[in-house]
């Protein structure tokens, strides 16, 4: 199947639903494996990757959940398509570097993908909408147990699974969320929240994970640790600060409804303005303003329906994404950032104005029942 | 103030580091702190290794040769890339990582998911253990009714192990973890063997 055809529609964990998906935007689970007495990819010889590339190629195909898939050598695929991938969280930003000896096999609800030769010699993630790591992991742990028949991988009596680096060694699993936190960020908590998660052995780290900035207030949360623990304790752990984490977030938007209408109307407003006439916008403005139109929509300010067209927005700015359906060669970013304005502008004309009226503005009675109705669950 | 370690010389360097939430504090001389690598310019060694970054100077420490004998990869290789070369390497650089995998990770053994074909020869191992323990125990206390009924499950557990190992190739660790218990096991099997011959007990019945 072709790169195209896929990409052509939204992945599940976009268009997709799933529990509390108005804050928890998607779940992930990924897994890393090693075969057995090979070298790490990235000190091994060009011949070693692509030996051991065709050999867990071969069986990640072979997957019954695999039947309808997308199977590309990375040095098969152009750069734009690369990033496109990436901005869809279905490779990272390292595996699109790799050139030969490198894959992705990835299903076509784009659910599962398979990073063979990244950093390990097979990584492979589950991603869906919502707050579900208990079925992501049950999905990606079902194909790893699969692939045990077919393929040796490192392990070790006391250390478990063993990985390149020494970060992911003994489950080689990395949970996560990706949380969207507009509320946090505007009355300011969002750092002691951050804090007090690290301390706890999760991380919390900006959109494309590790290294990467938080924009549109968007922030993923994941396990630190991954010795000393089954997968189960790990994500329990993980599920728990989650739903902290959201409790706080409802918490602050409420708070805001209550004290700060005035400034939350405002930022909303704002945001709607710019986005439905600017004439050039970089991806990070337009992220950042998207943010507040999605609260709008959780707060019932825009109609629910428009819903998906706000989400699919965060992805379809994204610089790839704005030039995947054009046979151009590579815009620059000046003319990138107008044909993002021009899409936004287009896609933001089928959404009303956001209905003042629907929330109560400062003063007026906010009794905590109708804050818990405006508050969907 | 005088040095902590020599108690001769004033303290310079003073080395303040929180350890699980609590604070401890050490005071050193220059000498002392060259001597215990304190003295390290950057200062980071410390927060790099509660970070999981300065893995390099941990493997330092390992004596046994900076190489991995099994795909060549240094500890210089280490330091530069954070990555490890194949997995050899956890066993070549044992003794510098255990110290790092702790800080870094909430144990230091596994307790997650095992492949499947491990899975049987571990569970095996584990009751075979607890088979010899038994047996030792009986013959000790003169059960021998109860040695000899031990001794034909462990027989039978290790003619399992071994057609596996014939079948399939289990992991080089699993094999040297069966071979020492098979080799406790049959100086305890012979002594039982000994014991139930003065007795009388009968030999191992096929069909029991």
């Amino acid at each position: 199947m072709k790169l195209s055809r896929i990409i052509a529609n939204t992945g599940e964990w976009l268009s997709g639903s799933g529990p509390h998906d108005q804050i928890v935007v998607s779940s992930r689970v990924r897994l890393a494996r090693n075969l057995k007495g090979k070298p790490f990819p990235g000190w091994a010889k060009k011949a070693e990757r692509v030996a051991v590339l065709e050999e867990v190629r071969t069986a990640v195909e072979q997957l019954p959940e695999m039947e309808e898939s997308f199977s590309e050598k990375l040095d098969d695929l152009s750069a734009l398509e690369k990033q496109v991938l990436v901005e869809r969280h279905l490779i990272s930003r390292e595996h699109a570097a790799k050139g030969a000896g490198s894959a992705v096999v990835m299903n076509t609800a784009q659910t599962l993908s398979f990073m063979i030769n990244e950093e390990d010699h097979l990584r492979m993630q589950a991603i869906r909408a919502g707050l579900q790591l208990d079925q992501v992991f049950a999905m990606i742990n079902q194909a790893d147990s699969e692939l045990e028949d077919s393929l040796d991988f490192a392990f070790h009596n006391d250390l478990g699974y063993l990985t390149a680096c020494p970060t992911n060694v003994g489950t080689g699993m990395r949970a996560s969320a990706m949380m969207h936190l507009p509320g946090l960020v505007m009355s300011e908590q969002v750092n002691k929240i951050i804090n007090s998660v690290n301390k706890i052995g999760l991380a919390v780290r900006g959109l494309h994970g590790e290294g990467t900035e938080a924009m549109g207030n968007l922030f993923q949360v994941s396990n630190q640790t991954t010795l000393g623990e089954t997968e189960e304790e790990i994500i329990g752990r993980l599920n728990k600060v989650i739903f902290q984490i959201l409790e706080h977030e409802q918490n602050a938007r409420q708070i805001l409804l209550q004290q700060r209408a005035e400034t939350l109307l405002d930022q909303i407003g704002r945001a709607y303005g710019i986005l439905c006439h600017a004439h050039s916008i970089t991806s990070k403005e337009a992220l950042n303003l998207l943010s507040f139109i999605k609260m709008g929509v959780d707060l019932g300010l825009f109609p629910s329906n428009n819903r998906l067209h706000v989400d699919e927005l965060f992805i379809e700015t994204q610089p790839a994404h704005l030039q995947k359906g054009l046979q151009v060669t590579k815009l620059g970013a000046e003319e990138r950032d107008s044909l993002r304005a021009a899409l936004i502008r287009a896609k933001l004309k089928q959404m009303p104005e956001p209905e003042i009226g629907k929330i109560p503005t400062n003063g007026s009675t906010t009794t905590s029942n109708t804050s818990e109705t405006s508050e969907e669950s | 103030m005088f040095c902590d370690v020599c108690k001769s010389k004033e303290a310079t360097v003073f080395l303040t580091q929180i350890v699980e939430g609590k604070m401890q504090k050490v005071n050193l001389c220059e000498g002392c702190s060259k001597e215990k690598g304190v003295n390290d310019p950057t200062g980071f060694a410390l927060a790099d290794l509660l970070l999981g970054l300065g893995a390099a100077q941990e493997i330092d420490k390992n004596p046994a040769g900076n190489r991995c004998p099994v795909c060549g990869f240094s500890q210089a290789d280490f330091k530069k890339t954070g990555r490890l070369g194949c997995s050899a390497c956890y066993d070549a650089f044992a003794e510098g990582l255990s110290g790092m995998l702790k800080n870094m990770h909430r144990g230091s053994v596994h307790t997650g998911k095992v492949p499947a074909k491990l899975r049987v020869g571990r569970l095996r191992n584990k009751e075979l253990s607890e088979l010899q323990a038994s047996l030792q125990k009986a013959v000790q206390e003169e059960q021998f009714e109860e040695a000899a009924t031990l001794r034909d499950r462990i027989r039978k557990l290790e003619e399992e192990s071994y057609a596996e190992t014939a079948l399939t190739q289990e992991s080089t660790e699993v094999n040297r973890i069966a071979a020492v218990a098979q080799s406790s096991a049959s100086s305890v099997i012979a002594e039982a063997d000994e014991a139930s011959k003065k007795l009388g007990v009968p030999k191992p019945r096929k069909n029991s």
